[in-house]
Formats: C-alpha cells, structure tokens, sequence
C-alpha cells in the first residue's frame, strides 16, 4: 500500500507569525471594534479562527465574539459529494444584525465554501461588514469572491490537494498531497 | 441541547465521518447499524438548531420533491415529514390516498404507476399492510421512508427515541446506552413503534424488556426479539431507567384482548406509584397519541421532571429531516 506524498508547505514553527501578521493587519482596518465578531467556518476556519482572535486581543485591547458556522446543509454539491458528509453544527451565539463580521476559512480555493457560508449567514441576520481572512490562497476562484486578508498566496495546480492540519498545542501546519 | 454518545465533541464526528451511511431506503430499524444510527442522530442533532432560528429554513433540499403518501390517518406524523421536507427546502406533497380510490379498486400497484410519473426523489409512505414500504422499494426509483407500516416497524419514531434517550443519558448517570434497561409497556402486540424499538435498541446495546399482558404481548417474543418479557408491572418496571408508554390500539382489536379500558388502566396503567418502582431519575415515554387514563394517568404525563413526551415530538422533526437529508444526498439519485 503506497500512502500519498506530503510536501510540507508551512510548518507549524511558520504558521504562528503568518497569523500574528494577518492580526496586525486586520487590527489596523479595525475602526469599530465594539461591532467586531470572528466567525470561522468549520471544520476547517475554526482553529484558525480562534487562533486569529488570541491574537488580536491584545492589539484591540478586548476580546471579539468567536462563533463558528457549519455550511454542510448550504452546498450546491449535495449529489456529488461523498455519501457521508460530516455536520459539525452551528453555534453563533449572538445577533449578527448590524455586526462587522471577519469571517474566517483556513483555505481558499473554488470560492463556493464562501459562498455558502454567506448564505448561512445571512439566515442568521443582516451584517453590516463581513471581510474575508484565510490563512491560504491556492487560487483556481470560480466565482468572484476575493480575500480581504490572506496569509499567503500560494501556486497550486486544480487537482492538488491543500490541507491545514492542527498539530499538538494547536499550531498549524499546511500540507500539499499528491494523489 | 448537546448529549453524549453521538453529539458531543470530535469523537462522535469520528464517527459520523467514517462510517458509511449506504443505505438507499429506511425501511425498518433491523439491520441498520449503530453506526448508521449515529449518522442520522448526529445530523439530526445538527440541524436541531434550525427549528429554533428565526428562518427555520436551509436550502439542502433545494429541487427535490417529497411525496406523503398516507393510507392511514396519521395528522402528526404527517405533519412533521411535511415540516421536515419544507425546513430542508424540499417541495412536499401530501399524496393522500383515501379509502375512496382503495374502495374504488385502485390497487397499491396502480397507485405506483401514478406515483412513478411524478418522478419523485424521496417517498414517505405509512400503509396498514406490513411490507408496503418494501413493495415501494422494489418498483420506484425513490428513496422510500417506511413512517409506520401494520405491526412491522416505524423506523423514525424509533431514531427519534433513541434520540431522545441519549439526550437525557447524562441524568441517568450514563455516557452510553450499553446497559441502559428499557421498559416498553402495554399494547406490544399491536405496536410496530415496540418492534423498531427492539431492534434499534438492542443495537444500541440497551436491555429492553417488553412489559404486558400475555394477549398484547406477540408470542415468541424473548427469541424473536432477544427481549426480556414480563407480564406484571411491578417486575417490568423494577430499575427501568426509560419507561416507553404505548397506546392501547383498540381500533386493531377484534375479540377479547382485554376486560375494558378501565381494568387495563388497573394493571397496567403508568401512574405515580408505578413510576415509583422504576428508577429514581426514570423518564417516561409515549409515541402519542396518548390515551390519558387508559395506558398513562394525567400526572405523569405532565409532570415536566419525568415525561420527555414533548420532546420526543421536537427530536421527530429534527429525526425526519436528518433522514431527508441522509436518503437524498451523496451522490445518490438526483
């Protein structure tokens, strides 16, 4: 049995100070802070999420409302997808209404996670503000959605397969998988 | 909201996440998994959230159709597989099929035939016949759901149960159902809710007894459904730490299955000191309707500490609208 090859494309000694830059950056954007609330879209954006708000606690001098947000049942792929998607569940917690949203994924690839977590979100409430924060940005978008903030922009080829792992005291570290 | 053994944390997500929910059909609880228990539960406890948003809608079910096809009155069931359907987006269309067009001749085949050309993705069908959900299977293109066909089986009243179980595992000091005693009391022989109970149970781990007098108790039963069987209350409910009430079916009764309601509710009525032998956090049961004073006295079927009744109907929705989403999706039949 031949297992797939891994390349290590950031280690988790790398991810930590890619993070604390996308929080400085974010932090400099921030007007509102009072209305700011990260939302990460699991299962993916969750660590990442938390991990961007440790991070701007300090530089906002408060800590942001953390939600998480599941899109299993807002796909467009429902007959194609694997017969057993996994459903994390939903727990926002708080009114979304006129809120200032930093919604959070760990990769950006098609664009159609995106677009689905803004449907979800928009079953939620009416935000005033949602930027979009990912730690990567493999390209190969089909659908006009753009990052706000991106950790790295990475060259990948469509059939590549990118994975943000969480190792052990929570790093991350981001993969590339050769089928 | 979140329990334990399917819906909390990561380790239940491992569940869900490797194990394959194959199945095209819900026709009964026999010969489904635990793990394919799990799935539904654990998507069912997922989209719980949804009723409770102020647009308890998702656009999952976008485009595909669900038919009702009822050939027994059931407002309640009904009712919750078209709430379901439309909370996942689905169109839903009650097909009812009246005693009329069944007087009239109309064979359940014919029935098909007409169903057939509608192209349906999902068909719900509740029959009098054991074996009409099956039937289905065999000649539509259709994921069937079986929501109650004779004495055979109700499969989403039984994932409902076990789910509303597990929601309260924690308050009878439990992490798992291996163990856990189960008593289903009164009218067994009548009530396919038992027997998708028996199986769904049992693979869940759970000690179920089935608790009745000898006429309302289907013979065999402790080798069938690898039940304990008791035929006196006292026994039936020493340590049961989940009392299933049933309905007394009298409209299935033809002859003497028993003396009179009034006497059933003597020996074998839920009332305070009965509940009293079961085991102090017990709860109690019911698949409803309830026939108050006959199977279950007032008190305890409205006592919010003990009665988990209500709930049962909010987890069915939840219940329902999990199995729409398992039977329609992944790659199946668009």
């Amino acid at each position: 049995m031949s297992l797939p090859r891994e390349e290590i494309l950031l280690g988790s000694d790398q991810t930590p100070g890619i993070i604390a830059d996308m929080a400085v950056r974010l932090a400099n954007d921030i007007t509102r802070p009072d209305k700011r609330v990260v939302v990460g879209i699991r299962r993916g954006g969750a660590q990442l999420a938390y991990l961007l708000r440790q991070q701007l606690t300090p530089l906002l001098d408060r800590e942001l409302p953390l939600g998480f947000l599941d899109i299993t049942f807002y796909r467009d792929d429902l007959d194609t997808i694997g017969p057993n998607p996994v459903v994390g569940g939903t727990d926002l917690a708080m009114n979304i209404d006129d809120k200032r949203i930093i919604l959070v994924d760990d990769v950006l690839f098609t664009g159609r996670t995106i677009r689905a977590a803004l449907n979800a979100l928009f079953d939620y409430g009416r935000p005033e503000i949602v930027d979009l924060a990912v730690l990567v940005d493999r390209g190969h978008r089909q659908l006009p959605i753009q990052p706000d903030y991106a950790g790295v922009v990475i060259e990948t080829g469509e059939r590549e397969f990118i994975k943000v792992r969480e190792g052990e005291g929570g790093a991350l570290t981001v993969v590339r998988r050769f089928l | 909201m979140r329990s334990t053994a399917f819906t909390e944390g990561s380790g239940s997500e491992m569940i869900a996440g490797n194990s394959a929910w194959s199945k095209k059909h819900l026709l009964g609880m026999e010969g489904l998994t635990r793990e394919e228990i799990g799935v539904i539960l654990e998507t069912a406890s997922s989209l719980r959230e949804v009723n409770h948003r102020d647009i308890k809608k998702v656009p999952t079910l976008r485009g595909k159709t669900v038919i009702n096809l009822f050939f027994e009155n059931s407002t309640r069931t009904r009712t919750s597989f078209e709430l379901a359907g439309k909370r996942m987006s689905a169109d839903v269309i009650n097909f009812s099929v009246n005693a009329s067009s069944v007087s009239k001749g109309e064979s359940l085949y014919d029935t098909v035939a007409n169903l057939k050309a509608m192209n349906p993705d999902v068909v719900v069908i509740r029959h009098p016949e054991s074996g009409a959900p099956q039937f289905l299977a065999h000649h539509l293109d259709a994921a069937i759901v079986n929501a109650g066909d004779g004495r055979h089986e109700h499969p989403t009243q039984s994932l409902l149960d076990i789910l509303t179980i597990d929601d309260n595992l924690l308050r009878l000091g439990r992490t798992e159902f291996s163990g856990l005693t189960v008593a289903i009391c009164g009218d067994v022989l009548h009530s396919r809710v038992a027997r998708s109970n028996a199986w769904g149970l049992a693979t869940m781990g759970a000690r179920v007894r089935f608790v009745g007098p000898p006429t309302l108790i289907p013979p065999h039963a402790a080798e069938v459904f690898g039940v304990e069987v008791h035929h006196d209350m006292e026994s039936g409910l020493a340590g049961a730490e989940v009392v299933m009430m049933l309905r007394l079916q009298t409209e299935r009764m033809q002859g003497g299955f028993l003396p009179s309601t009034r006497e059933y509710f003597h020996y074998w009525g839920l009332d305070r000191r009965r509940l009293a032998m079961a085991a102090p956090e017990a709860i109690v049961m019911h698949p409803g309707p309830m026939n108050r004073g006959v199977e279950i006295a007032s008190d305890v079927a409205d006592d919010p500490e003990r009665a988990v009744i209500l709930d049962q109907v909010a987890n069915g929705l939840a219940v329902r609208m999990a199995v729409l989403y398992r039977l329609c999706g992944g790659g199946r039949k668009g």
